[in-house]
């Protein structure tokens, strides 16, 4: 499983690097404003084509470049009705906790589950490519994590069965 | 080998640099709304001057050299001049640009006595000093631009003004403003003069979408153009050919920046942190001709079999720790101004970036040829 993994994150920090090539962009719709442009998307010409990088079908990065910002969302694996529910509860946890995050959006886009919103100033604070690092990171991380979650609550729901089974 | 210089002591990105005539003094903006006027004192830079005038961030400066004055524009919406005092304060004058977006670029005209500002208005302003009311008033350059303009140059005869846009568009105008100078003689570009005729279109790709241009800039001899796309691309438009493009794919990421250093290189700059010089051919093409930062990858310590095989086989990836970047600025660059000598011939180049940093180049000439020459000391 692990092995097929490389060539994926490898694609996705490519095409990030590639993607995150942001700038400042003041509003051209109204004046003094300074707005993610992916998210208002008033202006055609200043949103790019956007990419799907693919490992499976349920297994996915859709990334949503434009002048000024960039959204990322990234569809989990998610095998089985326990990793469902394990998913949805997790990013629902980061989600409502957005603020300390910077870059997590707090609702992803539809079909996906979890967004990060990147801006010029994200990029303009901290370094363009430790960013690409995180999202990366961050991709290995939370697969890491629902396994690890799938198994505490496999081995749970076993220790509890053996405890009930006891009494018969 | 190349100046590095932070300026105070915050970290913050240099939006645009500006230099004086004689390069002791350097007008940047630290991301914000202020202008800071930095003064050389040896090897070392003092704060001179804070211009704080703007209410938003500052979008562009330029510094006139012969008449010493600064221009700047921000996002919101207005421009000042800025002329220097008996008592070296630097005073304010607004610029009636009557625009309703922010202003994104200025620059001033080669005989410093007009300026264009480009803005998300989706129109340029060519402002002029009028004598009789004591102030800078400006006239509007609108049919064709769709989207906001990004760079702007002027041609070395004071009268054409090289524009960029997000449309993807880069076009000639004629900036001529019969108040204050005379008929110009006749360009390759063209003999029709009134304020706004368009010169000479370029799409920025006759295949696809193109990109939004970054930068554009005229030659010496004002028979060139060069500009520099989101598409990582580098076009060169010669008016004495018939208008034909030069383009030039990159595998780097895209440019922010561009100027013209000899008659046949141009200095780009951009997201991949690094000068590169790129230069005509005698057959026509855009080649590669060098990089301006030479700075070898650093030797990472600590790196161990142990380690790599550790990271290998816990996440399949060899572990990424640095933290810098194999170049001198660690952020994209912003920002490339002449240094040293002009268009024609430039020695010294100096770039600033969103890292913070202002590094100065030397443009080495030929390549190949340039890098044998350091050897023969």
């Amino acid at each position: 499983m692990a092995a097929t993994l490389k060539p994926y994150l490898t694609a996705v920090r490519h095409s990030l690097t590639a993607a995150m090539c942001l700038q400042d962009f003041p509003s051209q719709v109204v004046e003094r404003h300074n707005k993610p442009e992916v998210e208002i998307c008033s202006s055609k010409e200043l949103v790019l084509t956007p990419v799907v990088v693919s490992r499976n079908e349920r297994e996915k990065v859709l990334i949503e470049p434009s002048i000024n910002s960039v959204r990322v969302s990234i569809a989990v694996k998610q095998a089985d009705e326990i990793e469902r529910i394990l998913c949805h509860k997790f990013t629902r946890f980061m989600m409502r906790r957005a603020e300390s995050f910077v870059i997590l959006r707090r609702k992803p886009i539809e079909g996906y589950d979890i967004s990060f919103l990147i801006t010029n100033f994200h990029t303009e604070q901290m370094y363009k490519h430790k960013l690409v690092d995180f999202v990366i990171s961050f991709m290995e991380e939370i697969d890491k994590e629902i396994s690890e979650m799938k198994l505490a609550v496999n081995a749970r729901a076993r220790t509890c069965a053996e405890e009930f089974l006891k009494r018969f | 080998m190349a100046e590095t210089y932070t300026f105070g002591t915050s970290l913050a990105s240099i939006t645009c640099h500006a230099w004086n005539k004689d390069r002791t003094q350097i007008a940047l903006s630290p991301n914000n709304h202020e202008i800071h006027i930095y003064s050389r004192e040896g090897s070392d830079w003092k704060l001179a001057d804070v211009l704080n005038q703007h209410d938003l961030r500052v979008m562009g400066i330029d510094w006139a050299k012969n008449t010493n004055r600064i221009v700047s524009c921000a996002a919101d919406r207005n421009a000042y001049v800025w002329t220097q005092g008996d008592d070296g304060k630097w005073k304010p004058a607004l610029v009636l640009l009557r625009i309703n977006r922010a202003a994104t670029c200025v620059k001033w005209s080669p005989a410093e006595n007009k300026f264009a500002v480009g803005s998300g208005a989706r129109l340029i302003s060519v402002c002029y000093f009028e004598s009789e009311n004591d102030w800078w008033v400006s006239k509007h350059i609108k049919k064709p631009i769709r989207s906001t303009v990004t760079s702007l140059d002027w041609h070395p005869n004071n009268v054409l003004l090289l524009a960029g846009s997000t449309d993807y568009k880069v076009r000639v105008f004629s900036a001529f403003i019969k108040d204050i100078e005379e008929p110009p003689t006749p360009t390759p570009w063209g003999n029709r003069k009134p304020l706004g005729q368009l010169m000479a279109e370029f799409r920025n790709s006759q295949t696809s979408g193109g990109g939004w241009i970054n930068s554009v800039s005229f030659s010496s001899d004002g028979n060139k153009v060069c500009w520099v796309g989101h598409d990582s691309c580098v076009s060169i438009a010669d008016a004495t050919n018939g208008n034909t493009v030069i383009r030039c794919r990159t595998g780097y990421l895209p440019f922010l920046s561009c100027e013209w250093v000899s008659p046949t290189s141009v200095v780009v700059a951009g997201y991949s942190c690094v000068p590169l010089l790129y230069s005509l051919t005698a057959d026509g093409k855009l080649v590669l001709s060098g990089k301006l930062d030479k700075s070898q990858k650093k030797e990472s310590s600590g790196i161990t079999a142990m380690r790599i095989f550790q990271s290998m086989d816990r996440n399949m990836r060899t572990e990424n720790t640095d933290t810098v970047v194999d170049s001198i600025h660690q952020n994209a660059i912003t920002s490339v101004r002449l240094y040293a000598g002009d268009k024609a011939s430039a020695t010294k180049v100096s770039t600033s970036g969103v890292d913070g940093q202002l590094v100065i180049w030397n443009v080495e000439q030929g390549g190949i040829n340039g890098g044998m020459r350091n050897l023969q000391i």
